[in-house]
């Protein structure tokens, strides 16, 4: 499948265009952050505390989507927000993805004995739900940025490795595969160049769908005091910090959240676009 | 049937196994004095802190400390907190019951809506109904529900009054622990003393909707998209084909052949559910200050109250592993080809 025949099939599904349309906005303003983002992200306007976003009472064109409780600006926190959760989830999905394929890979070809080691490790790993191990992790390396992706990939690496593996045992009864040993390749150009490249589909759609998984699971650990730590503006941690403004402020809690809600949103809706496209079988099923 | 249940309890040993190796080894990664971990005492003289080390077997071999770390719980000591001085298991035991009624509640709540919804998109399929349904079903699975739980709080407790903020019940009742649901406590009370405790049941259901939603908000959309997809594969099959051309009412065919057999898949998301729901638990209990095992979890890490952050995960992984070792002899049951696999 060519590029342009991809694009077509994921075209047709119109909400997952949507939502790369809205992530490649995401995207562009997390790059551009120091550009496009009227103040300073940590700045404090000791003048405008809680000041009220411009389309309500006592709102300023100064500040667009107002000011939080230390009067930082809203919107600029926002778009800096965007840089860390987005480079949170693209490298916990690339620190997942590695191990994960070559776990899983090597569960697939190997012997029955190590494959059943590698297996009965992801169970017990499955077995703590994500957020718990995820906590329990960020417990031992301390509350931070770097724990925190850390963390996120080594829970979302089950999943990775069990995914890898289905598809190249899948791909292991196929003539191309015996015809490729029977030609005299190797385990590792087997592994590889051979078998992986035809188990990228569901891959990518399971990369795309974990990347707004890490998404939600540093802001949730932000939003527990365990992920970022303040000042930086992540979206979790602001929500943490507006908690206590609920009652007086309803947009330094509404605002953040909804950024959040969004984003994995229009993640999910690629998710499901690619997997429409790249994988027919299971379109027709769901 | 029973060697398919024995197969499954084989299986069970070594999973839980692994999760004890990896309880055990969790409090020895982290960083500084072990006694300092594991006592919580700072700055012991050396002579105590020799006691304590030995006291604990921390002067032994890991292999030695992790056998007794085994043995004293297979006598069912799962060790002192350090705050409280309670043993961890009469905590545990203390709070579950508030975990447990809220989960019951969400996971009911999302099956309920959850099923109907998907069934009624899979009938109406390609409808502006069904569009609905599965824009709201993707909505729901992207919710941060840490942030679902703030929005409720600020519509229906801050904005209309109609639910309490937090906690389980007024402390204006006077609800003795009995069950330690409090839905059920709450009734008996009211029995007891109508008078002081009119009310009582009212108050606590009134508490308990707003988490319970939140908490079930992702269950409920995981659960409508498998049930829908579920039912458009069995709509294909040719004895659903064969029902509708006997003439059967389309309730019939629907209710009767296809949600059956649609059912089987929706299980086994269901099963998974458990420990996202134990998961949704550490978060929702957070917000509404709801006093069950999540909050417990969560409160422990923050004081370094290591001994039940170790066996209280080593609890909860114990009870998501047992579940998904009932859902699977149930999923045995409902389709016996899975047995023989």
């Amino acid at each position: 499948m060519n590029f342009g025949e991809l694009w077509r099939a994921f075209a047709q599904n119109k909400g997952a265009v949507v939502g790369l349309f809205f992530m490649t906005i995401v995207g562009l303003l997390a790059i551009f952050a120091p550009w496009v983002a009227p103040h300073s992200p940590i700045e404090q306007y000791r003048s405008n505390f809680l000041q009220a976003p411009v389309w309500s009472d006592g709102g300023s064109w100064q500040f667009l989507l107002g000011t939080d409780e230390l009067g930082r600006d809203l919107l600029s926190r926002l778009i800096h927000g965007a840089r860390l959760s987005l480079l949170v989830g693209l490298v916990s999905v690339v620190l997942a993805l590695i191990p994960g394929v070559t776990l899983g890979l090597t569960s697939a070809f190997a012997d029955k004995w190590v494959d059943a080691l590698i297996m009965r490790a992801m169970d017990i790993m499955m077995a703590l739900p994500s957020l718990l191990l995820a906590v329990a992790i960020m417990a031992i390396l301390g509350p931070g940025l770097l724990n925190a992706m850390i963390a996120i990939s080594l829970v979302s690496l089950p999943a990775y490795v069990r995914l890898v593996r289905a598809s190249a045992m899948a791909e292991l009864q196929r003539d191309y595969v015996t015809a490729a040993r029977l030609s005299g390749a190797r385990t590792l150009r087997l592994m590889f160049v051979t078998v992986l490249p035809n188990c990228t589909a569901p891959l990518i759609v399971h990369a795309t769908m974990s990347f707004s998984a890490a998404i939600l699971e540093i802001a949730a650990l932000g939003f527990l005091g365990l992920g970022v730590q303040p000042p930086l503006p992540e979206w979790g941690t602001m929500l943490a910090s507006a908690r206590d403004y609920i009652e007086s402020a309803w947009w330094v809690v509404t605002l953040p959240g909804l950024t959040i809600l969004l984003s994995v949103l229009a993640i999910n809706l690629v998710g499901d676009g690619l997997r429409d496209a790249l994988d027919p079988k299971l379109k027709s099923a769901s | 049937m029973l060697s398919y249940i024995l197969r499954r309890l084989l299986v069970l040993i070594p999973t839980i196994l692994g999760v004890t190796l990896l309880t055990f080894s969790l409090i020895r990664l982290i960083p500084g004095d072990p006694v300092e971990v594991m006592v919580g005492e700072r700055t012991l003289n050396p002579e105590l802190h020799a006691a304590a080390l030995k006291r604990l077997g921390l002067d032994q071999p890991l292999y030695v400390q992790y056998g007794r770390y085994l043995g004293q719980l297979l006598k069912g000591d799962l060790g002192v907190s350090l705050k409280s001085q309670a043993s961890v298991w009469s905590e545990f035991k203390a709070l579950f019951p508030a975990t447990l009624e809220l989960a019951a509640l969400a996971l009911m709540i999302a099956l309920l809506l959850g099923m109907v919804a998907g069934v009624m998109a899979a009938v109406k399929r390609g409808t502006w109904l069904d569009h609905t349904v599965m824009t709201a079903a993707l909505t729901g699975y992207s919710m941060p529900i840490f942030w679902w739980g703030l929005v409720l709080i600020l519509i229906f407790s801050v904005g209309l009054g109609w639910t309490p903020v937090s906690g389980r019940i007024d402390l204006l009742y006077d609800v003795p622990p009995q069950t330690g649901f409090m839905l059920w406590d709450a009734w008996l009370a009211q029995r007891a003393d109508p008078e002081l405790n009119s009310g009582a049941v009212w108050d606590a259901a009134r508490h308990l909707i707003l988490p319970s939603i939140v908490l079930g908000t992702i269950p409920l959309a995981v659960i409508a998209r498998m049930t829908r997809s579920s039912m458009l594969e069995v709509l294909r099959e040719d004895y659903v084909r064969t029902a509708r051309a006997k003439g059967l009412s389309p309730a019939r065919v629907i209710f009767v052949h296809t949600l059956r057999n649609a059912l089987i898949p929706v299980l086994t998301v269901v099963g998974l559910q458990v420990g996202t729901l134990m998961g949704g638990a550490v978060l929702t209990e957070t917000i509404f200050s709801w006093p069950g095992i999540g909050k417990w979890l969560i409160d422990a890490i923050g004081r370094r109250d290591y001994p039940v952050v170790q066996n209280g995960i080593l609890l909860v992984a114990t009870l998501v592993i047992l579940t998904n070792f009932v859902v699977d002899i149930l999923y045995g049951v409902a389709n016996p080809r899975i047995r023989v696999q």
